[in-house]
């Protein structure tokens, strides 16, 4: 009869659960949740928020927002970002950081923020944001992180797939109005980036990446298919004399990282890749977007995110260009374009049967009648 | 009262098509007003307004663990009230309207929220944000105007079964919220359809109701009652709860009845909505509701329902934006030579229940009788009671012919 007899370690979760069915029952329609939080909102088990508690300002333009996270925090890898959900002049933002300092002893967390013009999120860190104020937070995330051990890089960007290298690079050297900051922890590091585009582009990111050359924080080799030609892997040995003794991270689109992958491979080289696609093209024909039951007019410029928004829909959101993924939803229905670079998924019958097909609401326009689902 | 078409002199014969459109641009610019200026501010409203009333609820309800000391279920039983009150009217109905969906807070979003009511919000949304909303004060659209078992309007036939009409009224006032779920439901058309013939989607809903309602009855009847029995309190709590219920409902019937029930409100038929323009459409909103003055914390009370006609023009703006933009509102009434109705909350509820217990008796009747006639009215009104259609349609032809004679005489 042994096997009926409750095992000591099994009353608590019961009594527990139970105690949590009556709080429920005597909290309905709301939740338990929604007392707490109003006294404890960093507690365990609650959604992961944290609160501010200093804003250190680094130049005119640029700031260190302190954060102390929630019990709930699982902690960070170097190089990996966080979506942080903030509300500006009431509206709830999410906007994806790096994060700016390795794990601390104190537990804090810290992202650096340069306020860009016209940005509405980084303004508000950098010029209004107060301690004491609460913000929401998701897991710490992103795979294309640096390895700290590492201290020769080598940057492989091309066109806009220069993006998350510039966020690492400002990780490691904050750019600001009055130049850049060094940083003790990046005094040791040795960077050289390869940056391949079509033609010299105009970019905020190029001026960036020419401001830390000009500082000496990184040796920047550009490789324009117009002046240079086609960047070919032959050449890299050239352009790079000491690759063997670098760690490469590559972002671009996939032609380049294959034929990169090709090439370390056959060299027995460390290589760390993301794909990431150039500018965005032409509008496509646009359509409808339903998403819940709101129908509304879609363009075939601007991204469903925005669309949708501005029809009131609550949509996940994230980096709103195409990086984080916080923004993905299934496409039950229809068909998108990929504002980057054109290209069109459609729900096809048997990913609709299975829930749809995810798409990144943030850099897809309607090409036709859209259905989005709910976030799994 | 009697729809607006069908008025010798229409309160809107003066106005042009293209005034009307006017009327409607203007409208559309104190609205754009709000939502250009719509920012941190308000956010912080709703959000004081919602951690108060949790507060308030939360204090409420530990006051009533021990609710068999008097004052303790006194102060208890007022503080949900009031909390009930706050949560359904300020922060519910105005959320559920979407109000607050701009500050894209998953938490208080009206795709999120559920409130403390018999009705699940969802149906409860359908009903009054896309019905009742959109058919405002229209005969027959509008289910808001006598819930379906009331007469509302001279031109409803009179039957001897409205005589209980004022009783109808109380019963549904103190049970709101279930008259609410069931209206939601629209239980009296489904029920009328045999049991194995009801669609799908009624079962469904019905279910999910019951289930509510269930959840609603746990808390209030079983839960809170059960937590007090260790100062042996449960019958007191179950008291406070069973109050505080029938105070909330109470309150917000009258306040309800307040918006589109008193005198001087118009309604509309229903051919007069095709094709409706904007314009139109706000001077519908205009003409069908009525508002209540005083002072800020009645305003709050009533969730800012008080403003009816701002909220009917603009069920989505923030509520606590109506109480600014009113003057400019009833400045555009003034300008258009509209009637703006506002009075106080005694004088508007006594005036929807003079409604309700004239439009019980005959047309007429109430205005005729007086205390040397009331024998002979009494008398009439007993025959008209008793005796089959007949004999009513010819009493009331033989009053139509009386009340003539009087009006060409005098």
């Amino acid at each position: 009869m042994t096997d009926t007899l409750l095992r000591p370690t099994e009353v608590p979760p019961t009594l527990r659960h139970r105690l949590v069915r009556l709080a429920e029952a005597a909290t309905t329609p709301l939740v338990p949740a929604d007392y707490l939080d109003l006294v404890a909102p960093l507690r365990s088990g609650t959604d992961l928020r944290a609160r501010i508690v200093d804003v250190q300002a680094e130049t005119r333009d640029a700031a260190t927002i302190l954060l102390k996270p929630g019990a709930d925090w699982a902690g960070h890898v170097p190089g990996q970002y966080i979506r942080i959900g903030i509300d500006v002049d009431g509206v709830r933002e999410w906007r994806a950081y790096s994060l700016t300092h390795g794990p601390r002893d104190d537990g804090l967390i810290s992202i650096t923020v340069k306020a860009v013009p016209d940005g509405k999120v980084s303004n508000h860190l950098v010029h209004a944001a107060r301690p004491g104020t609460l913000v929401h937070l998701e897991q710490a995330a992103g795979d294309f992180v640096l390895d700290q051990s590492a201290t020769q890089l080598l940057f492989i960007t091309a066109g806009s797939g220069v993006t998350p290298v510039i966020g690492m690079l400002r990780n490691l050297f904050p750019v600001t109005d009055s130049g850049v900051v060094d940083l003790p922890r990046s005094k040791d590091l040795d960077i050289v980036v390869v940056h391949v585009a079509p033609t010299q582009p105009e970019s905020i990111f190029l001026d960036n990446l020419r401001e830390l050359a000009t500082h000496g924080a990184i040796r920047l080799v550009p490789r324009y298919d117009d002046q240079h030609g086609v960047l070919d892997m032959a050449d890299l040995t050239g352009l790079v004399p000491d690759i063997a003794e670098r760690t490469t991270y590559a972002c671009g689109p996939g032609g380049l990282l294959d034929a990169l992958t090709a090439h370390h491979d056959r060299a027995g080289l460390t290589l760390f890749t993301e794909q990431f696609r150039a500018g965005f093209v032409e509008a496509g024909d646009g359509g409808t977007l339903t998403v819940g039951d709101i129908t509304v007019e879609a363009d075939g410029a601007t991204p469903l995110l925005d669309v949708a928004e501005g029809a009131g829909v609550l949509m996940p959101s994230g980096c709103r260009m195409g990086v984080c993924f916080g923004c993905v939803l299934p496409l039950k229905e229809g068909a998108v374009r990929d504002l980057r670079n054109g290209a069109i998924t459609t729900a096809d019958p048997i990913s609709s049967a299975n829930g749809g097909v995810p798409i990144q609401t943030c850099i897809n326009a309607a090409a036709g009648d859209c259905h989005l689902g709910d976030k799994k | 009262m009697t729809t607006i078409q069908k008025k010798a002199t229409s309160p809107i014969a003066h106005l042009s098509a293209a005034q009307i459109e006017t009327l409607g641009h203007e409208l559309d610019a104190i609205r754009q007003d709000v939502l250009d200026s719509r920012g941190a501010a308000d956010a912080a409203y709703i959000r004081t307004v919602i951690k108060t009333q949790r507060g308030l609820e939360a204090g409420s309800r530990a006051l009533l663990l021990f609710s068999i000391f008097p004052p303790a279920w006194i102060a208890g039983t007022t503080g949900l009230s009031i909390a009930k009150i706050l949560e359904n009217m300020e922060i519910g109905h105005n959320i559920m309207h979407g109000q607050w969906d701009w500050m894209r807070d998953p938490k208080i979003h009206s795709t999120t929220w559920e409130w403390d009511n018999a009705s699940p919000s969802d149906q409860w949304k359908h009903g009054h944000n896309e019905l009742h909303h959109t058919y405002t004060n229209v005969v027959g659209k509008d289910n808001d105007l006598g819930y379906g078992i009331m007469r509302v309007d001279e031109d409803q036939r009179w039957m001897p079964f409205y005589l209980a009409q004022p009783l109808w009224n109380f019963i549904n006032a103190c049970f709101f919220e279930y008259g609410i779920a069931a209206y939601d439901l629209e239980l009296g058309k489904n029920l009328a359809i045999p049991k194995d013939k009801r669609s799908e989607d009624f079962k469904a809903r019905a279910k999910q109701t019951l289930r509510k309602i269930r959840q609603q009855a746990t808390k209030d009847y079983l839960v809170h009652p059960a937590l007090s029995i260790p100062t042996g309190s449960f019958v007191p709590t179950l008291a406070a709860n069973f109050t505080a219920n029938v105070v909330r409902n109470l309150w917000t019937h009258s306040v309800i009845m307040c918006g589109h029930f008193p005198e001087g409100v118009e309604t509309f038929e229903k051919s007069s909505i095709e094709g409706e323009t904007r314009g139109e459409w706000y001077l519908r909103q205009m003409l069908g509701s009525a508002n209540i003055s005083g002072s800020a914390a009645m305003h709050m009370m009533t969730g800012n329902l008080s403003f009816q006609i701002e909220h009917h023009l603009y069920p989505d703006l923030p509520s606590n934006r109506y109480a600014e933009i009113a003057p400019k509102v009833k400045a555009l009434f003034e300008k258009y030579e509209l009637t703006y109705i506002s009075a106080p909350l005694p004088k508007q509820v006594y005036s929807a229940w003079h409604k309700i217990v004239r439009l019980s008796l005959p047309n007429g009747w109430l205005a005729e009788t007086t205390p040397a006639n009331a024998p002979k009215q009494l008398a009439k009104l007993y025959k008209m009671t008793t005796g089959g259609p007949k004999v009513r349609r010819a009493i009331e032809a033989r009053s139509r012919q009386e009340a003539r004679r009087r009006s060409e005489a005098a």
